[in-house]
């Protein structure tokens, strides 16, 4: 009897509703149409609520003149100027504060990420200390805290701090000196950029050198005396042409030096401390990354500490550090926005809090202020991207 | 890089031996040898130990020894009247506690704000304990059950309760509830967005790229801003959205797109096996995620998501630059108060609010720590 084969069945037959690209493609249509839909609905609300509050949309209330008065700017400003070039004002006041406080940040946070891990029990524990401490209460308590506790208690003009003779803290901020260049300055400026050439050969040929030869030669102590020595032996030579401005008190205020408004000393501290504790965090995470095998192979080989940090374990750890590390970068930066609380002018005050609070144009200057933010984010990532790509391990 | 044949020299007399490393020894002996071993090691632990003085008896000075505990107003804390140097001005909390709690919550009704911290303890509390039995039963009473009860409590409106208007609130209540609710709705949110992330159909996942790269760049105060000055236009006039709820609204949306990042981490560690096996299985698509992969991912990513709470709970302290009076926003108001303005006044605020942040910041991340470790001894059994 012959044996009754069933002939496979070819593919399924599914209903055409059931196929899956079928059902994707019409479940992200129906999900676009909703968004769509969204995004009509709330163009038409703004419509509506726009001419009900009788607001021109718009961005052609940059060209207006501001009328308010900014108390730290860069570039030249008055009164009179447009509520663009407020814009501007705030945009480098907050590259300002953050520029400043991310230098800061990383060289506190390195600090306190190696002491961090210190053989010596008692420094790892205060930068223990310091990183729980400071991680654990929010930023904005700590500027806060700087502006109004510490920072607000100090003293009138005429009773300021003053620290060297040079440096004076009052409640209307920190005068600085300001260096004044005389006749001469350029030919001390001219020493500086040869000695910093001269290093950058001599760091060539010592390198070279100890390839060839094994014999090291002390580069470090050598670019010391070049960046320092030559210009200080020029200055010297041309009867100190650099000064220094010394703040005066005269009558109720200081006269010369540069004054450091105290908004903005409260901030950089808050986002300098505050980041810091994050920046120790990851340096130290980097650093335990590396795995132990390769200090003990370097140590095996009798390479110094110093050696042994700079020519294994940094180099590894680096590439642990650099993403996680320019991610505090930009949270500083998106901090920097917590200046609206104490009246520092950075974008987001100046802008989205004063400029918005006289014209109304709600929409236009919180998507501005949102782009540039966005941007700068944005820009940073695909700054990581590239960078992540250059130093990938290649591995064999 | 130079090649190994570039290299004319060897080194052909041998490196003086370095001392053996301490290890294995007493306490007494590592500790002398990690405080006092070489000169360096022993200046640095001098140095050290000055800082850590000179930082601690200032602290415990200001905020026990000199502190002032009785008091009904300013001159009890002036240095004039205790006849020593004043440290912590403790009658100034006593006075603005209330406030600093409850904000302008009507003191009658404020049991109700006590019995909602109860209630979410005790719920809480067993939750939390990896030892105690009805989690799933547990958890659905405190993510299903609790919010509604809370909401009415809070609220009021029902049940012969008085309605309580959200700009009474303030004080630790605001700052709980917008963690709270941040934390409730960003991680559902979260979730939904990572799936849609690591989704093959190509519209979902650049819409939810798009969505999650938009709020995780832009400053939480912008968000905020935009939910409290942008929203109203966009929604009908006829929308009259509480400011309370403006502001959660832009901590969910914030929250959820950092909470979507954590989980992403999570699906991405799970091996692909685990898909093909539970395709093999024959689940589908939501079967797959919600019995197999979820379970795992959202387990291996709770010091993550812990974590985002953390800062969510720190960041709730901007919404006082919206004009709701969290926590720090009362202190800032009691600040104010001329009747208890001396000059350690604010030194006293910020130690008694530095304290409570600090506490349940470092509570939850020690929590983390320790669920971290519990992680690990079951991956490596």
């Amino acid at each position: 009897m012959p044996v009754d084969v069933q002939r496979a069945p070819g593919p399924p037959r599914i209903a055409i509703y059931n196929r899956p690209k079928i059902r994707a493609g019409f479940y992200q249509l129906v999900l676009l149409a909703a968004a769509s839909w969204l995004g009509y609905e709330f163009a038409l609300n703004a419509k509506a609520n726009l001419e009900a509050q009788n607001i021109t949309g718009g961005f052609g209330f940059l060209d207006n003149t501001a009328g308010f008065n900014v108390n730290q700017s860069l570039i030249p400003y008055n009164e009179s100027d447009s509520y663009g070039r407020v814009f501007l004002v705030g945009l480098l006041n907050t590259l300002l504060v953050s520029g400043v406080g991310i230098v800061l940040a990383t060289i506190l946070g390195f600090l306190v990420g190696i002491a961090r891990l210190s053989p010596n029990w008692l420094v790892a524990r205060i930068a223990g200390g310091y990183v729980e401490l400071i991680r654990n209460l929010p930023l904005l308590f700590q500027i806060l805290f700087w502006y109004l506790a510490v920072l607000g208690a100090l003293p009138a003009p005429r009773r300021s701090i003053a620290l060297f003779d040079a440096i004076f803290l009052n409640n209307r901020g920190i005068i600085v000196p300001v260096p004044i260049a005389g006749q001469g300055a350029g030919a001390v400026a001219a020493a500086f950029a040869a000695g910093l050439f001269a290093t950058i050969a001599v760091a060539i040929w010592a390198r070279r050198r100890q390839v060839r030869t094994g014999r090291r030669f002390p580069t470090i102590l050598v670019a010391c005396l070049l960046l320092v020595g030559l210009p200080l032996l020029v200055s010297a030579a041309m009867g100190f042409p650099i000064g220094f401005q010394k703040p005066e008190l005269r009558g109720f205020n200081f006269v010369g030096g540069i004054r450091l408004i105290p908004e903005f000393v409260a901030l950089l501290l808050g986002l300098t401390i505050y980041t810091a504790a994050f920046i120790a965090e990851v340096v130290r995470a980097g650093v335990l990354a590396v795995p132990r095998g390769q200090t003990e192979a370097a140590l095996a080989l009798g390479l110094r500490r110093g050696m042994l940090l700079r020519l294994v374990v940094v180099p590894q750890a680096l590439r642990v550090i650099v993403p996680p590390l320019t991610n505090q970068y930009l949270n500083l930066t998106k901090n920097s926005s917590l200046a609206v609380a104490i009246g520092y002018p950075d974008l987001f005050a100046v802008f989205a809090g004063t400029t918005l609070n006289q014209t109304g144009q709600a929409i236009e200057i919180i998507a501005i202020t949102m782009a540039v933010y966005l941007s700068i984010s944005l820009a940073t990532s695909a700054f990581m991207n590239w960078y992540n790509a250059h130093l990938r391990v290649t591995e064999r | 890089m130079a090649q190994p044949a570039q290299l004319s020299f060897v080194r052909r007399a041998l490196v003086e031996p370095e001392p053996p490393p301490v290890t294995g020894e007493s306490m007494l002996t590592l500790t002398r040898a990690r405080l006092f071993g070489g000169t360096f090691n022993t200046v640095v632990t001098i140095v050290s130990a000055a800082v850590i003085a000179a930082l601690l008896w200032p602290a415990v000075k200001f905020l026990l020894i000199d502190a002032v505990w009785t008091g009904s107003s300013r001159v009890d804390c002036l240095p004039e009247t205790v006849g020593h140097e004043v440290g912590a001005c403790w009658p100034f909390i006593a006075a603005k506690f209330v406030q600093l709690m409850y904000g302008f919550y009507p003191a009658s009704e404020q049991w109700r704000v006590d019995l909602t911290y109860a209630l979410g303890a005790v719920l809480l509390v067993p939750l939390l304990i990896p030892a105690m039995p009805y989690k799933a039963w547990n958890a659905v009473l405190f993510f299903g059950l609790f919010p509604v009860v809370a909401f009415f409590l809070l609220v009021g409106g029902v049940f012969g309760l008085s309605h309580v208007e959200t700009r009474l609130w303030g004080g630790l209540l605001v700052t709980l509830v917008i963690s709270f609710t941040g934390i409730m709705f960003s991680l559902p949110l979260g979730v939904v967005l990572a799936l849609g992330r690591r989704s093959q159909l190509s519209i979902i996942r650049t819409l939810s790229v798009v969505f999650i790269e938009f709020w995780r760049g832009v400053p939480l105060i912008t968000v905020l801003f935009f939910a409290t000055y942008m929203l109203p236009f966009f929604l009908p006039t006829s929308w009259r959205i509480d400011p309370l709820l403006r502001v959660l609204i832009g901590v969910i949306l914030f929250a959820g797109a950092y909470m979507a990042e954590v989980v992403r981490g999570g699906l991405q560690a799970i091996p692909r096996g685990q898909f093909e096996g539970a395709t093999a299985l024959g689940l589908g698509y939501w079967r797959t995620m919600g019995l197999v992969v979820l379970p795992q991912a959202l387990r291996l990513v709770i010091p993550g998501i812990v974590n985002s709470f953390i800062a969510l709970f720190k960041d709730t302290t901007l919404v006082l630059i919206v004009a709701i009076f969290d926590l720090l926003g009362q202190l800032r108001a009691a600040f104010a108060d001329p009747t208890w303005a001396t000059p350690v006044t604010l030194f006293t605020g910020f130690a008694f609010a530095g304290v409570i942040y600090f506490l349940v910041s470092f509570g939850m991340s020690r929590y983390a720590l320790s669920m971290e470790r519990r992680l690990q001894i079951q991956q490596a059994r």
